[in-house]
């Protein structure tokens, strides 16, 4: 349909610019500022004429903060839940669509209230599983007597331990038991035309084959969406990991900025945080330009 | 090569029973077309054989082996689907091997089959396409591939044709007719288009409600359909049904107001029967002719080669089918004929053949 409205397609415009500069305008105002240097980004008001020290205060936001390392952990630990959402998510929701078996449903909804419950509500009883997998073990065999029969017996006492703090499955795993991939799979799956899963029956192909050789190739979109959209938010994990990662070993970017921010009595280097900040926000950027078009494609449900 | 035995197969999808207890013999070789109206369980008794849906009751032997139990693969099936079911992100020679390399055939012999088979269906230059950039026609063919490279012992094909436009599909028919004479296996065809049916097959299964309704060659299923639902189902256009009682002297139509004399009809005088004759056995003449009923023309339908003339008897509708070249003004009288053995006699309550000329119907020419 051709529509022949200019004074609507103006106005509508006119919307978009508007929201587009509110989207674009801090990031603006941060780029300017970390290319001040310390007297003109504490200004009032700052100056929005770009400063010269842009790459001199990178520099110096990369080696104070020690961003190298800190980026890869992050870059592993985004990349973990990423890849991990993706492919558990995957199984669940072909486990719900393709196989009836008893229970099915019980699972759907037990899925259904991971959604309900994010990390941020369950962070304390997260915490301790994550410092000691082993503890529910230990506390059923503890209520069942089981503990002391054994040590009874055998005289050894029991003390399972696992811990997995400054680790980065304790980092990743916490994240990626969630239930926010499955439900796209699913609308996915049930998209699937039976007749393909029937032809694939035919040819001989088995439910792992026909899961790997024809569902993954034809959900790669929603793969490349679901993993993108994992992995800025596993990025911009901030509670989580400042609470497990008590090493600086396995500290990840975002919460280390932190170190670039001036403390009280120190010097008001704004222009080092703000650069710093650029620098973290930059591996994210880089993702959603690379997967941007399967992204799109993977969300719009219709393909043809 | 493969023989396939139904015995007393149903099935029942939780409180609806959809197949009805359906027994038949396909022998190996040959080609069986199942016809009947859409709901009739004649796609879920193919899929019964397939080994797509669970058999309720009964059995189902390939080559005398009940397969009830076994999985599709290792039933030595093979089959089309209706919306020819192409992996889309696979290429041509890719979704046509595709049952090869699941099996472990190694590449180089999976290559050599895909262009044996797509040579035999014209497919060379296509093997690198993606179904998404084929043509229906061409689409059909890639799943005719599919099912052909497994050499199957027997081929199923769940309406393949319905979605291609008419002339394609005179095309793909008698390709496919082709194909099953030079790789002879079993073949097993179900669709709900009548022409599709008795052009395609060397046997006629005619199924309705979940029942078989007749089986035979298709000339042996127009000529003598085995009831009322075949009479009026298997024919284009229908054949024109008429109520009557057995009289003394023949039979009294469309309660009592038209008589037809018939000659021995052995049936009981009062009993209730529905009078079956072909729209093309029926001869238009002037109007009074002794012996014609005389009926209105309602609508004269112009094919090119004949033209199809729909009368009215007494309110029941009524058509002819006439190669002559006469066109009766809509609202004038003609009179219509037709030979004691083109009648075919239908229990009015059972819907039942009546067998009354045995001796003196003649075997159709097709």
């Amino acid at each position: 349909m051709v529509e022949r409205t200019p004074i609507l397609n103006f106005f509508t415009h006119l919307i978009l610019f508007v929201g587009f500069v509110f989207c674009v305008a801090p990031f603006v105002i941060v780029a300017i500022a970390a290319s001040h240097n310390l007297k003109d980004v504490n200004d009032v008001p700052m100056s929005l004429l770009p400063g010269s020290d842009f790459w001199v205060n990178i520099k110096t936001a990369w080696t104070t903060a020690d961003l190298g390392p800190k980026l890869l952990n992050s870059f592993i630990m985004a990349f973990g839940v990423a890849a991990g959402k993706v492919i558990i998510s995957a199984l669940t929701a072909f486990s719900i669509v393709y196989f009836r078996y008893p229970g099915r449903m019980l699972m759907f909804w037990l899925i259904f209230i991971t959604l309900m419950l994010p990390l941020e509500v369950r962070i304390v009883p997260t915490y301790a599983v994550v410092a000691n997998v082993l503890e529910p073990y230990q506390a059923i065999m503890d209520l069942t007597g089981l503990s002391w029969l054994i040590e009874r017996v055998s005289g050894v006492q029991v003390s399972l331990s696992l811990g997995l703090l400054n680790s980065y499955s304790g980092l990743i795993l916490p994240l990626v038991a969630t239930a926010t991939g499955t439900f796209l799979y699913r609308q996915f799956f049930l998209t699937v035309p039976d007749e393909l899963t029937e032809a694939a029956r035919m040819d001989g192909a088995g439910a792992l084959r026909f899961f790997v050789d024809i569902l993954l190739p034809l959900s790669r979109n929603n793969m490349a969406a679901l993993g993108t959209i994992m992995f800025l938010w596993a990025w911009n994990q901030y509670l989580w990991p400042l609470l497990i990662t008590t090493d600086q070993s396995h500290a990840m970017a975002v919460t280390e900025l932190k170190q670039l921010i001036p403390n009280v009595g120190g010097a008001p280097e704004w222009h080092i945080a703000m650069a710093g900040t650029l620098i973290v926000m930059l591996p994210p950027l880089i993702v959603v330009v690379l997967m941007q078009r399967w992204f799109v494609r993977g969300l719009i449900a219709t393909e043809k | 090569m493969a023989s396939i035995t139904i015995r007393g197969v149903k099935k029942n999808y939780a409180k609806t029973q959809v197949v009805h207890g359906v027994d038949l013999d396909f022998a190996s070789g040959e080609f069986v077309v199942i016809l009947g109206p859409s709901g009739c369980g004649k796609s879920t008794l193919l899929r019964m054989i397939a080994g797509l849906e669970e058999i309720s009751d009964g059995t189902i032997a390939i080559d005398g082996t009940v397969v009830n139990k076994l999985e599709p693969r290792e039933r030595g099936c093979a089959m089309v689907f209706q919306n020819y079911a192409l992996y889309p992100h696979m290429s041509v020679a890719q979704n046509i091997g595709y049952s090869l390399k699941v099996a472990g055939v190694p590449s180089a012999e999976r290559a050599q089959r895909v262009q044996a088979v797509a040579r035999v269906l014209e497919l060379e230059h296509l093997l690198d396409r993606k179904p998404m950039a084929l043509s229906g026609g061409q689409r059909q063919r890639v799943a005719m591939g599919r099912a052909m490279i497994r050499e199957p012992k027997v081929f199923l094909f769940d309406e393949p044709l319905s979605n291609l436009d008419a002339k394609l599909r005179v095309q793909m028919r008698s390709e496919i007719r082709k194909l099953h004479r030079r790789l002879s296996a079993t073949s097993v065809f179900v669709t709900h288009d009548q022409v599709e049916a008795m052009t395609l097959a060397d046997r006629l299964v005619v199924m309705n409600g979940g029942r078989v309704e007749q089986v035979g060659t298709p000339a042996e299923v127009y000529s003598r359909p085995a009831s009322r639902f075949v009479a009026t189902f298997v024919g284009a256009p229908a054949m024109n049904m008429l109520e009557g009682t057995v009289t003394l002297d023949g039979l009294s139509l469309l309660g009592g107001s038209r008589k037809l004399n018939v000659s021995r009809t052995g049936l009981p005088v009062g009993a209730k029967v529905a009078v079956g004759v072909r729209p093309e056995a029926v001869r238009m003449v002037a109007p009074g002719t002794p012996g014609a009923l005389a009926a209105t023309v309602d609508l004269v339908e112009e094919l090119g080669a004949g033209r199809v003339v729909y009368v009215d008897l007494d309110g029941a509708p009524f058509s002819i089918v006439t190669s002559e070249t006469v066109h009766p003004e809509p609202g004038s009288t003609v009179g219509l004929q037709f030979a004691e053995a083109d009648l075919h006699f239908f229990s009015s309550e059972t819907g039942a053949r009546l067998d009354v000329f045995k001796a003196s119907v003649p075997e159709p020419v097709l």
